[in-house]
C-alpha cells in the first residue's frame, strides 16, 4: 500500500529555517527508508512566498502569488511511502515528528497520512 | 512518548513497529548470539514485552532501541538464571555487559548492513532446501508471521511452523551463523540470495499451483527484499538487474488479471493499468545495472526485456527485434530451453510466425521441455497466426493437460475450443 505523508505547520510562526540537526536527522531517516524499501519519494517545500494558488470560484479561474497569508497550516514537506499497513505509515509519521521534537525545539505541527490510489 | 488521547496504543500499531524493526533486530541479535533460533526467540520475547507494556505506556521515542535493549536484557537474564550458561549466553554477557543502552543500539546500526546481509546469507545457507530458504527468508528477513507465510503458500500454519523449526535446527547443527564466509563464498552466497528472492517473486507472480494465478504478497515481499539487497550490495550489477526485473514485472500486476480472476496476456493488457511508480523504479534500476556491467547477467537481461514492454506505449510498437536479440544473449548465458521458447515468441513477432515455428521445431523432443505447457501453447499461437487453426487447437488442448494452475488450464481450454 502506498501513502503520502505531508508535514504541515503554521508558516507565520517565527521559527526560521529548520535546524541543521533536524536536516541531518531527516537525511539519516530518509536513508534508512531507502534502505528498507519503505521510502519511494520525498521532498521539502520552500516557503509559500515562492508559490502560487490557482483557484476556480464562481466560474472564474485566477492565480494568486504566495505567501498564502490566510491559510492556517501549510504543507512543508512530503514523502511517498510503500508499506504493508496504514499502521506502518502512521508509525513512520510518528518517527518523523519525533525527529522534529528532538531537533527543532518549539516546533509544532502535524503530519497528514493519506493513502494513495494505485492502479 | 506519543500521547494517545483518543486511543491507547493498539496491537496494530505495535505490529507495525515490529514489521519495521524485526529485520535489523533479528540481524543484530544473530551477530551477537550467533544462533538464528535463539536470536528469534529473544526478539519474540521483546515483542511480547512490547505488547504487554506499550498499550499503557505508549510507543517509546525510539522503539527499535527499546526492542533491542529488551531482547539483550532477556538474553543476559537467561544466562544468569542458568547455573552454568552455555557459551552463547556467555558471549552476550561478555560482549554487552549487563547494562545495555541506546548507545549500544546506535553502535549496532553501524553494523546494520553487515548484519542484514549475514542474516540473508544464513537464511539462504546451502544446507537448506530452496523451500526452507524461502520460508526462513520470509520469516526472519521479511518479518512475516507464520500465518502470513502459510496464507501466501496456501498451506497450514503448522506446516510452516514445522518447516521453520526444522530449518533452524539444521542451521544450528551446521553452525551456519558462526561462519564468516570468505570473499569468494560471499559471491556465491549472494547468487543464492538472488535466486531465493527471484523464486519468491515468481511463486507470487505466476503461482505454480492453486486456484489463483498470482499471490501479490509474495511479489511485494520479494521486491522489498530486492530493495534491501540493493542497499547492501550496491556494486553488483545483477542485484540491480533483479530489482529492475521484479519492479517492471510487478508494474503489470493489476493489469494481468481480470475482475473475475481470469489471466490477461501481456499483449492484451490495458497499459494504462500499468503502475508508473514501479516502471520508473525498474528503469532506474536497469540503468544502474547497465552502468556497472557492460555484459549484462541473466537478471539484468530479463529486466531489459521487461523494459522493452514497459517502454512501448502500445503492444504494436514493441521492439521485438531487440527483445529477440536479448533472448538470444540470455539463451547463450543460461543454455535454458525455456528461454528458447520465449525467443521463439519474440522471433515470431519480429520476423513472422514461421521464424518462431522453425526455432520451436528444433526444441521439440528435448527432455527438459517435456511437460512444459508453454511449448505447445506458444506453438498454438504461432499456428493460429498462420491460419492453421485446427493444428493450433490441438496444441492448446495438449498444453491444457500439462499446466497445474487451474486458471491457466481454463484459459488454454477456452482457446482449444474457440470457434475457427
Amino acid at each position: 500500500m502506498r501513502f503520502m505523508t505531508m508535514v504541515k505547520f503554521d508558516e507565520s510562526l517565527p521559527m526560521g529555517p529548520p535546524t541543521p540537526e533536524l536536516m541531518q536527522a531527516m537525511g539519516d531517516f530518509a536513508a534508512e527508508g531507502a534502505r528498507n524499501g519503505t521510502l519511494i519519494d520525498q521532498g521539502g517545500l520552500l516557503p509559500s512566498a515562492a508559490g502560487a494558488i490557482v483557484s476556480l470560484a464562481d466560474g472564474t479561474i485566477k492565480a494568486v502569488d504566495g505567501p498564502f497569508a490566510e491559510a492556517k497550516e501549510l504543507v512543508g514537506g512530503y514523502a511517498v511511502l510503500e508499506v504493508r499497513s496504514k499502521a506502518e505509515a502512521v508509525e513512520l509519521a510518528r518517527r518523523l515528528l519525533q525527529l522534529h521534537k528532538d531537533h527543532w525545539p518549539g516546533w509544532e505541527g502535524s503530519c497528514e497520512v493519506r493513502q494513495l490510489g494505485e492502479p | 512518548m506519543i500521547e494517545c488521547v483518543t486511543d491507547p496504543t493498539t496491537h496494530e500499531a505495535i505490529e507495525a513497529v515490529w514489521q519495521l524493526e524485526s529485520t535489523r533486530l533479528i540481524a543484530g541479535l544473530v551477530r551477537m548470539v550467533r544462533d538464528v533460533g535463539l536470536a528469534e526467540d529473544l526478539a519474540q520475547d521483546a515483542l511480547v514485552a512490547a505488547l504487554a507494556q506499550w498499550p499503557q505506556a505508549g510507543v517509546p521515542d525510539n522503539p527499535g532501541a527499546w526492542l533491542m535493549t529488551t531482547a539483550k536484557r532477556r538474553g543476559v537474564d537467561q544466562f544468569r538464571r542458568r547455573e552454568r550458561g552455555d557459551q552463547i549466553y556467555a558471549a552476550i554477557a561478555h560482549a554487552q555487559g549487563s547494562d545495555v543502552s541506546d548507545e549500544d543500539f546506535l553502535a549496532a546500526i553501524d553494523h546494520v548492513e553487515d548484519d542484514v546481509l549475514r542474516l540473508m546469507f544464513v537464511c539462504c545457507h546451502p544446507v537448506l532446501t530452496p523451500e526452507a530458504q524461502c520460508t526462513l527468508t520470509l520469516k526472519l528477513v521479511g518479518g512475516l508471521s507464520t500465518r502470513e507465510i502459510a496464507r501466501a503458500y496456501l498451506t497450514t500454519e503448522a506446516t510452516v511452523a514445522q518447516r521453520v523449526v526444522r530449518a533452524k535446527r539444521t542451521l544450528s547443527e551446521a553452525g551456519a551463523a558462526l561462519e564468516e564466509p570468505t570473499e569468494a563464498e560471499r559471491g556465491l552466497r549472494l547468487t543464492t540470495v538472488l535466486s531465493v528472492i527471484y523464486l519468491l517473486f515468481n511463486e507470487g507472480y505466476s503461482a505454480t499451483a492453486g486456484s489463483e494465478w498470482m499471490r501479490p504478497t509474495l511479489c511485494r515481499e520479494a521486491i522489498r527484499l530486492g530493495r534491501i539487497l540493493v542497499s547492501l550490495a550496491p556494486r553488483l550489477s545483477e542485484v540491480h538487474g533483479l530489482s529492475a526485473l521484479m519492479e517492471l514485472q510487478s508494474s503489470r500486476l493489476a493489469a494481468r488479471v481480470a475482475e473475475d480472476g481470469r489471466p490477461i496476456l501481456l499483449l492484451d493488457q490495458d497499459r494504462s493499468q500499468w503502475d508508473p511508480v514501479h516502471i520508473a523504479r525498474g528503469l532506474a534500476a536497469l540503468e544502474r545495472a547497465e552502468a556497472l556491467e557492460s555484459e549484462l547477467g541473466p537478471y539484468a537481461l530479463q529486466g531489459a526485456i521487461a523494459a522493452c514492454h514497459a517502454r512501448a506505449e502500445t503492444a504494436e510498437t514493441t521492439d521485438w527485434v531487440r527483445i529477440a536479440e536479448l533472448y538470444e544473449r540470455l539463451a547463450g548465458l543460461t543454455g535454458s530451453p525455456v528461454v528458447e521458447v520465449n525467443r521463439a515468441v519474440a522471433l515470431g513477432m519480429a520476423y513472422g510466425p514461421e521464424a518462431g515455428l522453425s526455432l520451436l521445431d528444433q526444441l521439440e523432443g528435448l527432455p527438459a521441455l517435456s511437460g512444459y505447457h508453454l511449448l505447445p501453447s506458444v506453438r498454438g499461437d504461432l499456428l493460429n497466426k498462420l491460419g492453421r487453426h485446427e493444428e493450433a487447437r490441438s496444441e492448446f488442448a495438449r498444453a491444457a493437460t500439462m499446466t497445474q494452475n487451474e486458471r491457466e488450464r481454463k484459459l488454454l481450454l477456452d482457446r482449444a475450443r474457440a470457434p475457427i
